[in-house]
């Protein structure tokens, strides 16, 4: 009770995005390099990964419920945090400018409810065209060597990129990813109490560079497949 | 120097308020904003009208009565200046300045540019202080603060209340303010002692009082005239989970 009490107080409910959102950012950091086995001069290599992240079992499920856990939370907590603010200021300015340096609020801060909302929708399409697509049942199967007959999903990569609209629409959401995770890492910290006067000009560029690289990782796939095969 | 003035006008708490236009062609640019409002003012009084009500009291940037969005920014353009310190050399001849009251629930407009800022006292009476004896100032004196510790508490306590940081905050939030003053209180000894119920209390009751969350934007330390940095507001979420977790 009292440690519920605690995680509804403005502290906690900071460090609930907090938490969730740095658990958000390893998840995805993971699921970027994994991606990246795609470019593997080794046909087989992403199937092989991904029939083995699977075959993990009660630890991979354990780890997708975790993750369920998390987006749910945050989204929750965070769009409520975004709700509150308008009955904390129900009379707005006429006119408002950002103070600018040594403030630290840029598009990045400013657009975390879009980006976020928009991750939210892309979300749900995302696990709809690959996690629930078309498997083994509808004929995407093939060979590995030692392992048997599993999921090709990497034909549906390659199907899906084809089209434009995948093609250039997920570099899209990415770039809006990475912009979420500018300044969400550095903030998360900051929620969590890590960040302080010796550690945060090092954890505000660390925030930028992972953001970045995050990005570039996750888009680099899509186009070299539309542009590449 | 002729100096145009877009000023949000309310009669009382619960009237509707507007911004009205008025023009000071007597300002000088050695005048700090307030006395270009006295300038304003003694305008008014001479037409017959009633003059714009706003707070001030030392006008030497300690006290924290003053508190305006000049220009859309608390305090005005000039960093590290409370809005009785900010002169007109600020600003150019001809320019128009929109002047609003320090917006957020728990600051309700009195009158004008008149807020009510108590809510900062309740969350300063909810536990902003210490209870424990600590004797006199020759007995403070006997306890060894270690220097980084007394600067960093020196700058914690530099916060004047005036409630900038809620006002530039997007969210109303009132992190800011009461960070500084668990930072303060929390590098000295006698602080110690409470630290953890201190942290509590005054979080609980900034919630109370109908301030927002904090996302982290750092428009607060901008506009702080003491220039508090948002490292006491991580600090005090250590304290705070410290606290929720020794029980
Ligand atoms: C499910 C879709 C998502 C929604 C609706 C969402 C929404 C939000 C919102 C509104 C905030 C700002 C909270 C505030 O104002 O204090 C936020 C912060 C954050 N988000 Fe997300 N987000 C989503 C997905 C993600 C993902 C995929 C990541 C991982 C890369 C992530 C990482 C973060 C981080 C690290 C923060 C900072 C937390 C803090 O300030 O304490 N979010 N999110
Ligand atoms: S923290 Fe700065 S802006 Fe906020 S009340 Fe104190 S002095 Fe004013
Ligand atoms: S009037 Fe005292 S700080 Fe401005």
């Amino acid at each position: 009770m009292k440690l519920m009490n605690a995680l509804m107080s403005p502290v906690g409910r900071k460090v609930l995005t907090g938490a969730t959102g740095i658990g958000l950012v390893a998840f995805v950091i993971a699921h970027m390099i994994g991606n990246l086995t795609y470019l593997s001069p080794d046909v087989n290599a992403y199937n092989a990964y991904a029939y083995k992240l699977m075959s993990l079992g009660w630890l991979f499920y354990t780890i997708e419920i975790l993750l369920a856990l998390c987006f749910l939370l945050h989204a929750v907590v965070g769009i409520s945090i975004q709700v509150r603010r308008r009955k904390a200021r129900p009379v707005g300015y006429k006119f408002y400018k950002s103070a600018g340096a040594p403030g630290k609020s840029g598009y990045s801060a400013r657009s975390m409810i879009f980006t976020g909302i928009i991750l939210l929708g892309f979300l749900i399409l995302h696990l709809n065209s690959f996690k629930y697509g078309p498997g083994v049942a509808e004929g995407y199967t093939v060979e590995l060597a030692g392992i048997g007959e599993v999921r090709d999903l990497r034909r549906l990569m390659t199907e899906k990129f084809q089209e434009p609209l995948y093609a250039f629409g997920y570099p899209l959401v990415m770039i809006l990813l990475g912009m979420h995770m500018r300044h969400g890492v550095w903030s998360a910290l900051q929620s969590l109490g890590v960040m302080s006067r010796r550690l945060s000009p090092y954890l505000y560029t660390t925030a930028a560079i992972l953001g970045v690289l995050v990005a570039v990782g996750f888009l680099f796939v899509p186009l070299y497949i539309y542009f590449g095969v | 120097m002729i100096i145009n003035l877009r000023i949000w006008r309310q009669e009382g708490p619960d009237s509707p308020g507007k911004l009205a236009d008025y023009t000071v062609r007597e300002a000088s640019e050695h005048m700090s904003f307030l006395e270009l409002l006295d300038v304003l003012n003694e305008q008014l009084l001479a037409d017959g009208d009633d003059p714009v009500e706003f707070d001030s009291d030392c006008r030497e940037g300690i006290c924290g009565s003053c508190g305006l969005m000049v220009a859309g920014i608390a305090h005005g353009p000039q960093k590290r200046t409370a809005v009785c310190q900010l002169h007109m050399r600020s600003f150019k001849d001809g320019d128009t300045i929109t002047v609003e009251p320090f917006r957020a629930h728990a600051f309700p407009v009195i009158r004008d540019l008149v807020v009510d800022r108590s809510a900062f006292d309740r969350i300063i009476a909810a536990h902003g202080y210490v209870s424990v004896t600590t004797g006199s100032a020759p007995d403070a004196n006997a306890i060894p603060i270690p220097k980084d510790a007394a600067e960093e508490a020196m700058d914690y306590a530099a916060c004047i209340g005036c409630g900038a940081c809620v006002a530039a905050c997007p969210n109303g939030s009132a992190s800011l303010f009461t960070a500084a003053k668990i930072a303060h209180l929390a590098q000295l000894p006698q602080g110690q002692v409470e630290a953890s119920q201190r942290v509590m209390a005054m979080v609980d009751q900034m919630d109370v009082e109908g301030f927002g969350d904090c996302s982290n934007y750092t428009e607060c330390e901008a506009v702080c005239p003491k220039g508090i940095s948002v490292d006491g507001i991580a600090s005090m979420r250590r304290a705070y989970m410290k606290g929720v977790l020794s029980g």
